[in-house]
Formats: C-alpha cells, sequence, structure tokens
C-alpha cells in the first residue's frame, strides 16, 4: 500500500477512535472531574489551612464517629450477612426464595425508608416503646438507643447486609455440592465443612462485600440525617454542617478531600486484598 | 511399584478410635464374607422411584462394578450407600450394623467423585490431609501418613501443588489418595475415570486393578456406564436397568453365559437369533435347536427349561468363523448366509451377513480376503461357543430388544 494513502486511512482510524471517546470523557469531565478539581482547588486555594483543619476536634471527632459506624456496622453487615446467605444457600426454609427476591428488591431501597422504619419500630413513640410504656405503666419510653451511635450502626446494618448477601450468594451458589458431600463423607462435621470448604471459597466475595459495605458506610449521610442522632457527627454531616448551615465551602471542602482520600485509601487496599487473594484462588470454583 | 499385596499403612492409627461416633472399622472381616448388604432398600426422587426393593450383598475385599444405562439406578445406590441420598424402605447393613440412618461421617467411607471434587484453595497435601484433620488425628501423624499414601499412588512430589496444576491422570491420583488416607473398610467410586481421555483412562485402569491387588483388604464399590472397565476391574458386575438388579456374577460368567437378553446385549456386541428347541438335552448336555430349516446343536445352560421352546440364540461375533473357500468336511453348526457388507476395523473385517433373513455380524480375520457383498458364503460356530436365552412370545424380532440394549449403551 503507497505510503499517503496508508497514513490516510491511520489518520482516519484514529479520528473515529477519539469520535467514539469523547462523548463519554465530555459526560465524565463535566461531571465527576470538574467538580473534583474545584473542590481540590478550593484546599488549595488556602481558604483553610489543610493541616490545621485535620487537627481540629471536632474534625478528629468527626472522623472517629465515621470511622468507628463504619466498622462496626460493617462488621454487623458481615455476621448477619454470612449467616443470612448461609441459611438461604445450604438450609433452605419454605420462603427462603422469597427472601432471596425480597433481598434484591432491598438493594433498590433509598437508606432513609430504613431509619423510617426503625422510627416506627423502636422510636419514642415506636411499638415497641408504646408497648413497654402500656405493658409496665412506665411515664417515658425505655428505649432511646435510636438516636445514637447504636441506632446509627443498627440502621446502617440493616441497610446494608443485603450488599454483603448478594455476592455471597452468588459466590455459594459456585461451590460444588459434590465439594461438600466429599468433606463429609472424609469425616469432616458441619462446622467443619463451613470453615475450611465454605468460607474460603466464598472469601474473595466475603472481601468484595465486606469493602463495598465499609466504603458505603463511611460516606452514608441519609439514615444520620434522617434519624437525627444528636451527637453522632460523622465526615458526611460535618461538610453538610459546614456547607449548607454555615455557608464555610473552603473547610467543608477541605473535610470533602479528606473524606475522598479515605474512600480511596480502601479501595486500594481491597485491590492489594483481592490480588494478594487471588494468587492463592486461581481455580474458579 | 511391586504389584503385590500391602498392609494397609500406619497400622497404629485406628479412625474409629478417634471418631467414636464411626462404625466399628476395626474388627476384621474374612475376604468373602458379607460387608455391605442392601436389605429391600427404595429411594424416591418425589414420584420417580429410583430404586424398588433392591438387594445386593457386597463382599469383604471384593471389586463390585454397577454398571448400566443413564437413569438405572447405579449413583443412586452409591449415594444411598454413602448416605448422601435418604432411603424410603429398606436397611443398608455394614459389617452387622444398620447405617441406614448414619450420616456420611458416621460411615467413613473413602470416596472418588468424577469431577474429583478437589477443595481448590488447598494444596495436594492438604487436601490429601483433610479428612485425617476432621478426624483430629495428630498433626505429625497427618504428615506420614499423607507421605505414605502420596507415595502409593506415585505423587509425592506433587504435595505442594494445588489440584488445577495436574493432569487428568495426576488429579485421579491425588483423589485416590485423599479417599484412602482416612483408611476406609469401603472405597467408593463414582465414575472415576469418566473425566479422562481414552489412553489416560486404559493407563488408570491398570492403576486401579495394580490398587486392588495391593489392598485386598479394601472392599469397593464402584459406579459405571463404560463395560470395558466394569470388566476388566470388577470382581462382580451388577447390571442395573430402571432400577432393578438384572444380573449380578464375574463378568467372565456374564459375558460368557448371559442370564438376559439385556445383559447379552449390553455388555459386547452379540447376535441374537430367533430359535426353537426340538429336544431335550442330550448326555453330553446338548440340544438341538431349529434355525428355520437349518438345525444346530447347542451347549444347553444349565436347569435348561426345555419346556419353552421359542428361544434366542445368542453369539458373539468373535465366536463366529468364515467356512474358507474350497474347504472340504462337514462342520458341526454350518450355516449357509448371504454376505451383505464387510467393514474394515483394523484388527479384523467386520463382516454383516443375512441367516435364514435373520442379520448377523461376525469378525472375520484380516489376513483372509472377506467375501464380497452379495455373494453367498458358509458361517460355523461352535456349540459351547453359542448360548441360549429365553424368548417370550411377545418379543419380536432384532429391533425390539437389540434397540433397546444399543440405545442403553449409547447414554
Amino acid at each position: 500500500m503507497p505510503l499517503p494513502e496508508r497514513l490516510v486511512r491511520e489518520t482516519l482510524t484514529g479520528l473515529k477512535r477519539i469520535a467514539w471517546a469523547a462523548p463519554p470523557l465530555v459526560v465524565l469531565v463535566g461531571i465527576f472531574f470538574f467538580p473534583l478539581s474545584e473542590l481540590v482547588g478550593q484546599v488549595l486555594g488556602g481558604g483553610a489551612n489543610f493541616f490545621d483543619v485535620l487537627r481540629t476536634p471536632i474534625f478528629l471527632s468527626a472522623l472517629g464517629h465515621t470511622l468507628q459506624i463504619g466498622v462496626l456496622s460493617t462488621l454487623g453487615c458481615l455476621a448477619l450477612g454470612s449467616v443470612l446467605a448461609v441459611l438461604l444457600t445450604f438450609a433452605p426454609f419454605p420462603g427462603a426464595t422469597v427472601v432471596s427476591r425480597f433481598i434484591d428488591v432491598f438493594l433498590a431501597y433509598p437508606s432513609f425508608l430504613v431509619a423510617l422504619s426503625l422510627t416506627f419500630i423502636y422510636g419514642a413513640a415506636g411499638v415497641v416503646n408504646d408497648s413497654l410504656m402500656q405493658l409496665f405503666h412506665l411515664h417515658e419510653p425505655p428505649l432511646n438507643f435510636l438516636y445514637t451511635t447504636t441506632g446509627v450502626v443498627l440502621a446502617e446494618t440493616t441497610f446494608y447486609t443485603p450488599f454483603v448477601m448478594r455476592p455471597l450468594l452468588a459466590a455459594f451458589s459456585m461451590i460444588e455440592r459434590s465439594q461438600i458431600e466429599v468433606a463429609l463423607c472424609l469425616g469432616a462435621n458441619q462446622r467443619q465443612v463451613l470453615r475450611e470448604i465454605i468460607m474460603p471459597a466464598a472469601l474473595p466475595a466475603l472481601l468484595a462485600g465486606s469493602s463495598l459495605c465499609l466504603m458505603l458506610t463511611l460516606n452514608e449521610f441519609g439514615i444520620i440525617f434522617y434519624l437525627g442522632a444528636k451527637g453522632v457527627i460523622t465526615l458526611p454531616m460535618l461538610i453538610y454542617g459546614k456547607a449548607i448551615q454555615e455557608f464555610n465551602y473552603p473547610l467543608a471542602c477541605t473535610i470533602a478531600v479528606v473524606s475522598i482520600a479515605l474512600s480511596l485509601c480502601l479501595y486500594g487496599l481491597y485491590l492489594a486484598a483481592s490480588r494478594r487473594l487471588g494468587k492463592g484462588n486461581a481455580v474458579s470454583l | 511399584m511391586p504389584a503385590q499385596a500391602v498392609s494397609r499403612p500406619g497400622t497404629d492409627f485406628a479412625p474409629g478410635l478417634v471418631v467414636s461416633a464411626c462404625i466399628n472399622w476395626n474388627k476384621p472381616l474374612e475376604p468373602g464374607e458379607p460387608h455391605i448388604r442392601f436389605k429391600a432398600v427404595t429411594v424416591r426422587y418425589g414420584k420417580r422411584t429410583a430404586l424398588a426393593d433392591f438387594d445386593l450383598t457386597i463382599n469383604a475385599g471384593e471389586a463390585l462394578a454397577l454398571l448400566g444405562p443413564s437413569g438405572s439406578g447405579k449413583t443412586t445406590i452409591l449415594r444411598a450407600l454413602a448416605g448422601f441420598t435418604p432411603i424410603e424402605s429398606g436397611r443398608i447393613i455394614l459389617k452387622n450394623a444398620d447405617i441406614s440412618s448414619k450420616s456420611p461421617q458416621q460411615r467413613g467411607f473413602g470416596i472418588v467423585v468424577q469431577n474429583y471434587a478437589f477443595f481448590p484453595h488447598m494444596s495436594v497435601a492438604d487436601n490429601v490431609a483433610f479428612g485425617l484433620r476432621a478426624r483430629s488425628v495428630p498433626r505429625a501423624e497427618i504428615q506420614s501418613v499423607v507421605a505414605e499414601y502420596l507415595t502409593l499412588v506415585g505423587m509425592i512430589d506433587y504435595a505442594k501443588c494445588h489440584p488445577h496444576e495436574l493432569s487428568g491422570g495426576q488429579q485421579q491420583r491425588i483423589a485416590l489418595a485423599r479417599a484412602l488416607a482416612i483408611r476406609p473398610d469401603v472405597l467408593l467410586m463414582d465414575e472415576p475415570l469418566s473425566a479422562l481421555d481414552a489412553p489416560l483412562r486404559r493407563e488408570m485402569l491398570n492403576e486401579l486393578i495394580r490398587l486392588h491387588r495391593q489392598l485386598p483388604d479394601l472392599t469397593m464399590l464402584f459406579v459405571t456406564h463404560d463395560q470395558s472397565e466394569a470388566l476388566a476391574l470388577a470382581d462382580r458386575v451388577g447390571l442395573l436397568r430402571e432400577g432393578r438388579l438384572l444380573a449380578l456374577d464375574a463378568p467372565k460368567n456374564l459375558y460368557e453365559r448371559p442370564p438376559n437378553r439385556f445383559t447379552a446385549e449390553f455388555l459386547g456386541q452379540t447376535n441374537l437369533l430367533k430359535v426353537e428347541a426340538t429336544a431335550h438335552p442330550d448326555g453330553d448336555g446338548l440340544v438341538m435347536v431349529r434355525l428355520d430349516s437349518q438345525t444346530l446343536m447347542v451347549k444347553a445352560p444349565d436347569g435348561w427349561d426345555n419346556r419353552r421352546n421359542a428361544c434366542w440364540l445368542c453369539l458373539r461375533p468373535h465366536q463366529v468363523s468364515l467356512k474358507p473357500e474350497g474347504s472340504e468336511g462337514a462342520r458341526v453348526n454350518t450355516l449357509d448366509c448371504m454376505v451383505l457388507a464387510h467393514e474394515w476395523k483394523g484388527s479384523h473385517y467386520r463382516v454383516s451377513v443375512e441367516v435364514e433373513g435373520q442379520p448377523l455380524h461376525l469378525e472375520a480375520n484380516v489376513g483372509l480376503t472377506p467375501p464380497q457383498a452379495g455373494t453367498r458364503a458358509a458361517l460355523f460356530f461352535s456349540p459351547a461357543a453359542a448360548w441360549l436365552l429365553p424368548r417370550e412370545s411377545s418379543e419380536g424380532g432384532e429391533s425390539s430388544g437389540a434397540g433397546e440394549a444399543r440405545k442403553a449403551k449409547e447414554n
């Protein structure tokens, strides 16, 4: 092929590629990179000293609450999600399929609905408090944990458990039944089978589910905002307070950058851990 | 490795002592003593009956193969014995204990399944050690037992590998080592060679035969749909169809003297010719049968019911010979035939002929020129080579029963 003709063809191919890539790039820049750069620009612009902000008691308290709620909720989701996924897969009860379908639907719910339903159950005028007050002739509602860290953790655990369950159910369904049967035949009891066969096989899914859960709970805003838990100030709540109530955008941006960095660090940790696990689990089940 | 009987490695380790819930492992059985008994066992999957009043005795130290087409119930028998499939009625007796309601871990059988079902996150050594760890065997002992069994199957150099890094044959050996490491009295194998290609299957079949010789006190029950595996490895073969045991005998007996038409057609190639028995067996045990206008002498089966004249003459293709052209002298059981076709099979010609309107196949020596299609020829067979089977009046010609067994074999 003559050189000029080849050059024309290669240029046209290159232009075609750019034409295909341009629309998504424009959208990505417009809705993600531009606001992010504005955010980082605010921090670098020096409205608030970055390191001074990191040392303030209110920031440290919010960071502590965020991590505490995130870790506790994730642990709760892991425990509850694992038990439910094991029961649904290996000891299916009547109605297990309905429960499994409900979990899929639950993933699409807005988080504040969980807070609302918990308010109906455990709130000051909720079913449980009302019943206890009538039963024991009390003047004050005996349960008031809903507006504390415990209440937030309970609500987030309830809402985010399906995020752990869904990948676990998928992983469990991939385990060959013959592996479990052989393990039983070789003398293992059900606990050993769960510990040595089922959970190691589901470890990558468990890691993926829990990482996702941790990232989402660290950034959770709706549940805490809706519950109105006094004294439970997390990083998203602090950003909201500084930006919307105090109009202190530079400080809000600084805290937001820390929050983003925290999420990115967690994502990096997840990637590193999954790569490490991947080496030992190279065989697909 | 010398192919001689070896004592089961690690005699100081007795699984029965470690897992108290297990069946009595340590009571030795004499070879040939009943080891496992199925007594009127019925298994149903929903409305479908997979096994109906099934009876079977497996003796200590024997290798018993269950052979049959898909859906015949052979895997159900193995799964019921292993404790994976609950039985609806009947009993399964191990030695003298009823294990019908025992869990799989209480039965203590070794098992090799079709896809091997390795634990993929564990190394080869950990896979083999799994059953020992489950039985709380001391760590130091586990290491020596694992080494012993990996050596037995020739895989000691692969202890640190993961199962997916091994070839099909190597995986098969590891699966065997894992099943044997717990020193079971009974080894169950569900289609153990079906995942291998043909050359590897032959090699592993020889390995299993060697293992059976080396562990003479190990009772083996294996399920297969491949008759060559069953004939080569088993001391006895049970032939199943639709949840019923149709035949149970030594492979040679089943092949040479099949008890029924299904067995004759399922095991190897066979010709079934409709004949009429015309007389009582004589002093030599020979009975005269008539194939249309031709009279033949055939060895009568023991206890031949000569009141029933209609019968099948069962002839294996390799037991029928073509009479060489120009050869003189009368031979017993010589039949005129019309040659329909011949096919070169490498080691022999498969010649299709028609005798008195009935199709027949025979194997001709490749050293001879096969007769051309459309020509007439003569064939003969020895009276001892043929076998008589009763024929029900409802049984038609070649197409009904032969088709059924052929379909079953293809499955």
